[in-house]
């Protein structure tokens, strides 16, 4: 799906970096509707997973002191080029995404 | 195929309560690691640590860098970055501890993982910006003030 982009690019300390843009909205759930005047209820990202090859290899843990539209970046020291490179997150309804890369 | 089975198998685990003990990941759990509510719950950073990392006991370190804006345009989007050189890294969260919940994320690591994390974070007003890293069964820190003009978090 559209809404989850990744990069992967090489890291100056080795090894390489996923960015992760997911595209979420990430209320708190303390805006209020300006047309209702009722407040907005949470919605946002719980879990985001990496893996590499299909072994996890980290796991971000967001919350509605996460941005909206998270940009998230992790380490990937031992990853290879050919190695495919996975994140699938879910958010508090239990909605979800993911996206697939290979590194070059 | 391998690929769908481990997307189902990591969006079960949400349901799956973590065992006792902290919220890091051991080899075993990782697949079982379940969103740490207690963590984001905490309105004091000392509990959000001991939910998180099982302890609060921390030592400063000049090994974990923090690349974040002395003074951020806009409280609702604060880049920091969090990049460690210390060894075995099993998780790093950051804490801006005058928001209303101090703890914003964390990230949990097994051995394929690295010492980096960056994300955005809502701040609500000027503040100390904690990172904390646990490495080799110890936790350290660093920290940046980062000013707010405009505040983030909403209502």
């Amino acid at each position: 799906m559209a809404s989850t982009k990744m990069k992967i690019k090489k890291s100056k300390s080795g090894g390489y970096e996923v960015m992760v843009l997911a595209k979420h909205p990430m209320e708190t759930g303390n805006r209020k509707d300006k047309k209702t005047g009722e407040k907005i209820p949470e919605h946002f990202i719980e879990n985001m997973e990496f893996a590499v090859n299909g072994e996890m290899v980290a796991q971000a843990n967001l919350g509605t002191g996460v941005s909206k539209n998270p940009l998230i970046g992790v380490g990937i020291p031992n990853a290879k080029p050919g190695d495919t490179v996975t994140v699938s997150w879910v958010d508090n309804r239990g909605e979800s995404d993911s996206a697939e890369k290979v590194v070059k | 195929m391998k690929r769908r089975i481990f997307l189902k198998g990591s969006l079960a685990a949400g349901t799956l309560a973590v065992a006792a003990g902290a919220g890091m990941l051991t080899p075993k759990s990782v697949l079982a690691a379940a969103w740490p509510k207690a963590a984001f719950e905490s309105k004091t950073e000392v509990e959000a640590l001991q939910a998180f990392f099982g302890t609060s006991d921390v030592e400063q370190s000049d090994k974990i860098s923090i690349k974040a804006p002395l003074q951020a345009e806009n409280g609702a989007v604060v880049p920091v970055k969090v990049m460690t050189s210390l060894a075995g890294v099993e998780g790093i969260a950051i804490c801006a501890i005058k928001n209303p919940r101090p703890y914003t994320t964390s990230l949990r690591v097994t051995d394929g993982g690295g010492g980096l994390y960056s994300t955005r974070i809502k701040m609500g007003q000027t503040s100390p910006v904690n990172c904390y890293v646990k490495a080799g069964g110890k936790l350290y820190m660093a920290s940046q003030e980062i000013k707010v003009t405009v505040g983030g978090c909403g209502g």
